[in-house]
């Protein structure tokens, strides 16, 4: 999968498999850490049959970029999702930790670990542009393996491009499920959190 | 033929408790709870809704605080914008529309004799405020 021109149909080698596990649990509940997209919430919401909470991280940083409040956003993360401890099967995050400082993907990271209830996954993208780029690239779900990729401006630069050490370190408490390095450098990941049971 | 429909026009404010039997369009502002069972309401591009609704359909141009609940669908325009959760068993948010909150489309049992879901009583994450009188329309 590649960030992508606008309208471009890229193939998701990990949906598939996140999706089963939303399917396979009843009355699921996804968080989802992008903007509110029709065509997911559709798809997500009537296709897969779960809840789905909107947390739109992009739009914050957007928010906190233009009012010179970048260095607050970490502890404001700190407080974010305090209802959904071990309330919430799955979780999208997009690129958003591409965007973040390493402070706030730590506090971040910690905050979705305790969120998933055991046996739920956690979907991230990583290294899918370029440092310091300002666009933010929406993935609209088109099918089980396929996203269509669009982009939109960003008030907020790309802050690290993260390696796979820091990838697994940033998630500790989650198993690593599966993860694929594309030909694009997109690195599509898939956690679970461990289930006692 | 046309379907009964009232407005809530832009300088008309309401505090308290909206409710009918037609369908109504809010150009104006609402706080507090708002009720049409049976009709649609649609919250024009000057509305200002904070309130828990009720409807058979809604439909978003302007801008609502609170929990929306819809036994057909929910549909939120470009440039409409809703805080709070939605349980509607469809549910439509056009490119350029603001949402935060939770969506559930999933179909819930009625509660004993109603044909609306359990969760139209559920509380709003933001409170409206509600201290006026009933306002039938």
């Amino acid at each position: 999968m590649s960030a992508g021109l606008p309208g471009d149909l890229v193939t998701s080698r990990v949906l598939a498999t996140f999706l089963s596990v939303v399917s396979s649990r009843p009355a699921a509940e996804v968080v989802d850490l992008g903007p509110a997209l029709g065509a997911n919430i559709a798809f997500l919401g009537e296709r897969i049959g779960c809840k789905i909470h909107v947390e739109d991280l992009y739009a914050e940083l957007d928010r906190h970029a233009q009012q010179g409040t970048l260095d607050r956003f970490t502890e404001l993360l700190a407080e974010r999702f305090a209802g959904f401890d071990e309330r919430i099967d799955a979780i999208l995050c997009w690129d958003v930790f591409d965007y973040l400082a390493p402070a706030a993907a730590g506090v971040l990271a910690g905050r979705l670990v305790q969120a998933l209830r055991p046996g739920g996954a956690l979907l991230a993208f990583f290294g899918a542009g370029t440092l310091g780029e300002r666009r933010y690239t929406r993935y609209v779900i088109e099918d089980e393996s396929h996203f269509r990729c669009r982009v939109s401006n960003a008030a907020c630069g790309r802050q690290q491009v993260l390696q796979n050490r820091d990838i697994l370190r940033l998630f500790t408490g989650l198993d690593l499920f599966d993860s694929l390095l594309l030909k694009s450098g997109v690195r599509e990941v898939l956690f679970r959190k461990p289930d006692p049971q | 033929m046309r379907e009964d429909s009232a407005s809530i026009g832009k300088s008309i404010v309401i505090k308290g408790e909206v409710s009918g039997s037609e369908n109504l369009t809010i150009e104006g502002q609402v706080e507090g709870k708002i009720e049409l069972r049976d009709h649609i309401l649609t919250v024009g591009s000057t509305g200002h809704v904070q309130a828990h609704v009720a409807a058979k359909s809604i439909i978003v141009l302007g801008q609502v605080r609170g929990n929306l609940t819809a036994s057909e669908k929910v549909d939120i325009r470009e440039k409409g914008s809703v805080e709070g959760d939605i349980v509607a068993p469809r549910v439509a948010i056009a490119d350029g529309a603001e949402f935060r909150g939770s969506v559930d489309m999933r179909r819930k049992e009625p509660a004993a004799g109603s044909e609306w879901p359990v969760d139209v009583r559920t509380e709003a994450r933001t409170p409206a405020s509600a201290n006026g009188e009933p306002v039938s329309v």
